[in-house]
């Protein structure tokens, strides 16, 4: 493969990951729209939103720490979509790949989060402050139960021989589910739920949208943020939201529809592509958009108890049943 | 544990989302605990009763359902009822029973606008919009009946400016019939769902002695377990007779601990409540005139002859909204005009509500007492082009020196620039 091929393909997934996440942003609004008996904004509305705020005055607060506010949204942006790159798309290999890319991915995740919070409390307002407290407090609440769903399934492939460890390339192409005995399955399936419920959380959305929490402190981290700025943070957050859904498609749903059709070739290729953008699609949809149009907002106590204490346990228990499976499976 | 530099202030207000009116919040916030908090009120101080000195009575009655967009049937009640006391007017038993409807149609409206503002401010707008969507058959109501979907000019000295026609009685019928089929949809989805109660339960606790001390009214008190309400205290119109009884969490099968959760409980259940008041009221409500004095020439020539001072009082659905007012033979503006609103009343039970409360709380217990700015904002001091204050000590000379005014007949407004 050539240098210029892996430009060439990088641009790909970056471009056609940014559009993909403004488009599902998109139905991620119409749809809660339609279960809210709203009408809804119209599909490119986030397009919209992305054009206007770019085309309006960034402004930086006077007793912002400058360089450190206006850095923050391109450090989100270039760590969410990096992401992307790390990512398998369906048929497709991931375009870069090294031998532990599923702990990399783990940590560019955090990324926009840290990002957001470090820019928080770089701009000065005391709302700004609360929120940037709240998203590291969010961070340490998600982080563990997030590494313990992907650490388990990757660690579960590397024991049955399924290439080199923690390698999203390796997991996409060897599905586990098949591969373990009936206490993995139980594991596999524990674990997968223990993601969706991180999910949220990872991306602030309802009922984990406590750093932003529009009616208590008027967008929290974002209150200072216009402009590109916040372009910025929004395109990230659009980026961050595909690369959550592709984690879980990738980690526990990696199956293509092409060779059940009987399809081969670019044919198949571009099914299977397909296959998995409506799979991410699917996730997002039932791990956000339904979750947040049915519940409340949580507080921050709570959710940092919920999962300290009540996901975390069952994310171990997912992992432990993994452990047993690899005592009697093997 | 002592108070330490770790204190912050952050400022709530005048504009901001958890607010749908202006006023300002100073919060000391130890991480997400309030430590304590400074409310500053005024912003919405429109001049209203200064305003009504300068207006015959009619008029004020029209500028008294201005005062709130939502409580638009009582103050108007109020002030009628002040009046009628003052000049000493009769009220046709039909028009008391139709005031009485119409009154509690407000109420639904106004307890159904609360939820869907409180749902929101959880950040379950889902339960907003599905709220307020139900919502909307009341306020359909209210325009087939006054023409209005708010301020509905319906109350007039002496009666009533609309009856309910025969053929609109199915439609009052149908639309007790709609809500009582949602009323346990309504109360599943507030009171039984997981997140609602844990965003709300123990939440902004307001204890009966505290309610009792700062004088709490309405739901605010009644959450508290206080039985507390003016239609059963003090009944007027017709509700004695239909024996209204205050309600309180206990309705429903709780013990009151005043928090937010109360708070929804009393106002849902208090919507069935209103329910059952309109279908009695509408079977029950004699026939007969709606108003003693059917021509307004004829209203304001007898008003300009009273003369005399009456107080009129109502539950709003906020709680004991309370006009003074005083009449003076040969004067067609009211000679004094006092309008004390549900929220003033509540404003204090903030203070010990939000003690020790996250930050994450402030927006639900700030709407949970059902704040009207609007209705409450009577004063703002203004000390050379900024903002002032007056304490306690110089509030009560000033009070006292208006009260001296207003029992020696004398304009309530200081004539040479003495007081404020």
């Amino acid at each position: 493969m050539t240098a210029l091929h892996l430009v060439w393909q990088a641009a790909a997934v970056l471009v056609g990951g940014g559009l993909l996440g403004l488009v599902y942003k998109g139905f991620d609004r119409k749809l809660a729209a339609r279960m809210q008996s709203r009408i809804g904004p119209p599909l490119r509305q986030p397009f919209l939103d992305v054009g206007k705020l770019l085309v309006k005055e960034s402004i930086v607060p006077k007793d912002a720490v400058g360089w450190l506010f206006k850095a923050m949204p391109f450090l989100a942006v270039i760590a969410s979509f990096t992401v992307l790159l790390y990512l398998p798309w369906g048929p497709f290999p991931a375009i870069l790949r090294s031998g532990g890319d599923a702990i990399l991915v783990l940590y560019l995740l955090a990324v926009p989060a840290v990002a957001m919070a470090l820019g928080g409390f770089a701009s000065g307002s005391p709302l700004a402050t609360v929120g940037a407290q709240r998203e590291i407090v969010m961070l340490m609440s998600y982080e563990f139960p997030l590494a313990v769903a992907v650490v388990g399934v990757v660690w579960r492939l590397a024991t049955l021989g399924g290439g080199p460890a923690f390698s999203l390339g390796a997991i996409a192409a060897a599905p586990l589910w098949t591969m373990v005995g009936p206490l993995g399955v139980i594991g596999l399936a524990i674990l997968a739920a223990c993601l969706l419920i991180v999910t949220p959380a990872e991306l602030s959305k309802i009922p984990f949208d406590i750093p932003e929490a529009e009616t208590e402190i008027a967008g929290g981290l974002m209150v200072e943020y216009s402009g590109t700025y916040l372009a910025l943070f929004y395109l990230a957050d659009a980026a961050k939201t595909i690369a959550m859904a592709a984690l879980v498609v990738t980690l526990f749903a990696p199956y293509g529809i092409a060779g059940l059709l009987g399809l081969s070739g670019a044919g198949g290729q571009a099914v299977d592509l397909l296959f998995h953008l409506v799979k991410i699609f699917v996730v997002m949809f039932a791990a956000v958009t339904t979750v947040r149009v049915a519940m409340a907002r949580l507080k921050i106590d709570q959710v940092a108890r919920g999962f300290w204490l009540q996901i975390t346990a069952v994310a171990v228990a997912g992992l432990v049943l993994l452990v047993l499976d690899r005592m009697v499976v093997g | 544990m002592a108070e330490t530099q770790n204190v912050y202030e952050i400022p709530i207000g005048p504009i901001h989302p958890a607010l749908k009116e202006p006023i300002r919040f100073t919060f000391r916030v130890e991480g997400e605990r309030i430590r304590g908090v400074d409310i500053r009120a005024g912003f919405a101080h429109r001049g209203i009763e200064f305003m009504a000195m300068k207006r015959n009575l009619i008029q004020t009655l029209y500028l008294s359902e201005r005062i709130c967009g939502i409580c638009s049937i009582s103050h108007p009640i109020t002030i009628t009822l002040a009046v009628e006391r003052a000049a000493g007017i009769e009220v046709p038993p039909r028009a008391q029973y139709l005031r009485v409807i119409y009154s509690e149609l407000e109420r639904i409206h106004s307890h159904l606008l609360w939820a869907g503002v409180a749902a929101h401010e959880l950040g379950f707008d889902t339960l907003l919009h599905l709220t307020w969507k139900v919502r909307e058959q009341v306020l359909d109501l209210l325009e087939e009946l006054s023409g209005n979907r708010i301020d509905y000019a319906l109350p007039i000295y002496g009666g009533v400016r609309r009856d309910v026609a025969p053929e609109q009685i199915p439609k009052v019928e149908a639309m007790v019939r709609y809500y009582r089929g949602l009323l346990d949809e309504l109360l599943d989805a507030f009171l039984r769902d997981p997140s609602v109660e844990a965003r709300t339960r123990n939440v902004g606790i307001l204890t009966p002695k505290e309610a009792d001390s700062l004088c709490a009214v309405g739901p605010t008190a009644r959450a508290s377990g206080l039985s507390k309400d003016v239609r059963q205290d003090r009944p007027y119109l017709v509700y004695g007779e239909l024996g209204v009884k205050a309600i309180t969490p206990r309705d429903y099968g709780l013990e009151p601990r005043g928090d937010v959760y109360d708070k929804a409980v009393v106002r849902l259940l208090e919507v069935a409540q209103s329910l059952d008041l309109i279908e009695t009221c509408l079977y029950e409500m004699p026939e007969g005139e709606i108003t003693s004095f059917p021509k307004i020439p004829a209203l304001l020539a007898f008003l300009k002859k009273a003369e005399g001072e009456g107080l009129g009082w109502h539950e709003a659905p906020r709680g004991e909204v309370i006009h003074y007012i005083r009449l003076e033979a040969g004067v067609e503006e009211p000679i004094v005009w006092k309008v004390k609103a549900p929220t003033y009343s509540n404003l204090m039970s903030w203070v010990p509500m939000f003690r020790d409360q996250e930050v994450a709380d402030i927006p639900i217990i700030a709407a949970s007492i059902d704040p009207c700015m609007c209705c409450m904002d009577r004063v703002h001091v203004v000390r050379d082009g900024s903002p002032g204050t007056v304490l306690k000590e110089e509030l009560l000379r000033l009070s006292r020196a208006k009260t001296d005014r207003v029992t020696r007949h004398l304009s309530p407004v200081p004539r040479h620039g003495g007081g404020l």
